[in-house]
């Protein structure tokens, strides 16, 4: 099978779109909510994932014939945890500045739910290249999910993107003023619930079968 | 071979904790002193953001803008020149006060560490004051896993430490004055500093951490320098004790 046949493309493309870990597969909604209050943060946070989920996918894949199946979720999440705490510990020692912007997040990583996801639905049942290929597109749609809520919590709760202000002064000075939901979780759960029902709108096949 | 024998499952079990356990170990003690010396060089940072310098080459600037890290006790007398600055800011005690002595421009200020709760978690910093040891000079904050674009934005260094500036942190009396209220409630621009709104409990943190923090320095507050016109008794007593005529020296290198 070569790298890059349909099959493995499919599995890098399709979480991206049709099969988005936040909006079709509805993973990781807690740190979507807790990380969009501004882009930065939810860049840092999807890339981190994406890379976490990839490495995880691969080493539970290799692993994958030798897991009692019984203690499978255990694995996951001893491999999961050791390979965000190694993470951690590296950005720690050369990448001070980077550690300090994920602080929280790097915790947050590990209890994400599209890691678990990925490594039971996917990487349990493939090899590791397809596994890291889902890796990726996984951690991607889920960014790319992360970037659209914050750009719009930053833009209308703060008036800014990446901390620069782009709404100008007179806008405030007749009388705008920043909505102050969208800087609050709950307002990240609407937006991801209008992002849901715009994908389910235009794409039919996604819904369920009316009884 | 059988992946669900019983035998099987609790050997995997066990290899792959002794692995995973060798490898965090070996990971950990590895990297450590290369993140000792980042934490140290960050804690340096923060010293100095306190003071208003942001320069790149932090190392170099510590040395030359941190005259000492002292050690006063409950009384406010020094008790060592050095070794505050390797008192973590969650170890300060009534007794065991760290003291940035720090010369900008010419200019004497005291840097003071902080530390309290924020809503998720610690947040801590550091002031600097005047030689007047009454207006603040600048200040630095920061949070373990405050929430972004709410609680966190106390480490916004225009938004909301800049207004710190020249306010007045302790009175007359020595009492800590300097208040972070609602936002937009300011009615005594010379204490008083807007919170941040939506991080409202962070916000009452960090005034809070202020008064306890700065309030452990009180009997050194109480000090006030010699040319202060209003205690001429007080610089006497100065004078007399040669602990606190050792501090002069420092100072004044």
């Amino acid at each position: 099978m070569s790298l890059f046949s349909k099959q493995n493309m499919e599995a890098l493309k399709t979480p991206l779109g049709m099969n988005n870990p936040v909006t079709v597969q509805v993973l990781g909604i807690c740190s979507a909510l807790a990380v969009t209050a501004q882009l930065e943060p939810a860049i840092v946070m999807g890339l981190s994932v994406t890379v976490i989920v990839a490495m995880a996918n691969v080493i539970i894949s290799l692993l994958r014939n030798t897991i009692p199946n019984r203690i499978r979720i255990i694995v996951q999440l001893v491999v999961c945890a050791a390979l965000v705490t190694i993470v951690s510990e590296i950005l720690k020692a050369f990448a001070y500045d980077v550690s300090v912007q994920l602080s929280v997040y790097v915790g947050l990583i590990i209890t994400n739910c599209i890691l678990m996801g990925r490594l039971e639905a996917f990487a349990m049942a493939n090899g590791p290249w397809a596994s890291f290929l889902d890796g990726i597109g996984n951690g991607l749609g889920y960014a790319k999910i992360l970037v659209i809520v914050a750009f719009i919590r930053e833009l209308f709760g703060s008036g800014s993107l990446f901390g620069y202000q782009v709404i100008p002064q007179w806008c405030y000075d007749h009388g705008y003023i920043n909505n102050g939901l969208m800087l609050m979780p709950p307002a990240a759960l609407i937006i991801v619930g209008c992002i849901i029902w715009y994908q389910r709108a235009r794409h039919t096949e996604l819904q369920e079968e009316q009884n | 071979m059988n992946t669900n024998k019983n035998s099987y499952t609790f050997i995997y079990a066990s290899v792959m904790v002794i692995i995973v356990a060798f490898l965090l170990a070996f990971v950990s003690s590895v990297l450590k002193p290369m993140q000792q010396k980042n934490i140290e060089l960050d804690k340096k940072k923060q010293v100095l953001a306190a003071l208003n310098i942001f320069e790149k080459d932090a190392e170099t600037a510590y040395k030359t803008y941190v005259k000492a890290d002292q050690l006063l006790n409950a009384k406010g007398e020094v008790v060592a020149n050095e070794g505050g600055f390797a008192v973590e800011n969650a170890a300060v005690t009534a007794d065991n006060l760290p003291l940035y002595v720090c010369e900008v421009n010419g200019e004497t200020k005291f840097v003071l560490p902080l530390y309290g709760a924020g809503l998720w978690g610690p947040i801590w910093g550091y002031v600097a004051l005047n030689a007047d040891k009454e207006t603040i000079y600048g200040v630095y904050f920061s949070h373990a896993g405050e929430t972004p674009g709410l609680g966190a934005e106390i480490t916004n260094y225009e938004k909301f430490q800049k207004p710190f500036i020249g306010k007045t942190a302790v009175n007359a009396n020595n009492d800590v004055v300097i208040t972070v209220v609602k936002a937009g409630k300011v009615q005594n621009p010379e204490t008083e500093v807007d919170g941040i709104s939506g991080g409202t409990i962070t916000s009452n943190g960090v005034d809070a951490m202020l008064k306890n923090s700065i309030g452990l320095y009180k009997a050194f507050l109480a000090e006030k320098a010699c040319e202060k016109a209003c205690c001429a008794a007080a610089c006497d007593s100065v004078q007399s004790e040669p602990v606190l005529v050792d501090v002069q020296v420092v100072v004044n290198k």
